[in-house]
């Protein structure tokens, strides 16, 4: 399960929006206790797909460097990863699931119709290695405080 | 002493160690040791010829070691090496 505030939910929607039509993408901070993935932070990150923005995206590995250095300092870690889908439904793709590596780890997935966020899922990368993983779908509750 | 940052997949292959220190002149030396100290590992960065996979970057500090002297790039005292797993997609 993904546990999410409600403010850090609306944001990842709004990032989908603002980078509409193109894909937005960007990592969760947070914990992990169990089978539960607690997330208290989001942070953008820009999309190097910039020859194909509107159906991929890539998250410049320096940037995810710098990220998880910052994340450990607050003692928390990079538990996910978000990005849109431009008029595309909210579930993964073929690519997705070929080019998703963070085993454990949440990719969120915003469909953003006509600009406007619509649904929003979660997967979890879920497997041993890259012969058997799959992203199952995962429960997302948003904590309204 | 070099330290390797060990990204959250990764983890449960390091003993659940965040950071491994690695006695090592090059990065080729830190890699090596982390996996003899870790072989679980080993499957997870390299392919069965025994190259790094295509999608596990390799950072020094903050600059990719395929744009340094790869496996051969020197380390200083205090440096950082981050094993960050690519992150894409698309539909």
């Amino acid at each position: 399960m993904l546990k999410i505030r409600q403010p850090i939910y609306d944001e990842i929607r709004r990032h989908g929006e603002e980078t509409y039509p193109y894909e937005c993408c960007g990592a969760l901070l947070g914990r992990v206790e169990g089978d539960t993935r607690t997330v208290s932070g989001s942070v953008r990150c820009r999309n190097t797909r910039t020859d194909s923005a509107s159906d991929r995206y890539e998250i410049d590995p320096v940037e995810a460097v710098r990220i998880q250095r910052d994340a450990r300092t607050r003692g928390l870690d990079i538990i996910g990863f978000y990005h849109s889908h431009p008029d595309h439904p909210a579930q993964w793709s073929a690519t997705d699931l070929a080019e998703a590596h963070w085993f454990g780890c949440s990719y969120v997935i915003t469909s953003v119709e006509k600009g406007k966020a619509a649904l929003t899922n979660s997967f979890e990368l879920t497997g041993t290695d890259e012969n058997n993983k799959k992203l199952a779908d995962e429960k997302i509750e948003v904590i309204s405080k | 002493m070099p330290q390797i940052q060990i990204p959250s997949p990764l983890r449960q292959y390091s003993g659940k160690q965040a950071s491994v220190e690695v006695p090592a002149k090059t990065v080729g030396e830190a890699l090596d040791g982390l996996v003899s100290q870790h072989p679980e590992l080993k499957r997870h960065l390299y392919t069965d010829e025994g190259k790094l996979r295509a999608f596990v970057n390799v950072y020094v500090n903050d600059e990719d070691m395929r744009y340094l002297q790869k496996e051969a790039t020197k380390l200083q005292d205090g440096d950082t090496i981050s094993i960050v797993p690519s992150i894409a997609g698309g539909y």
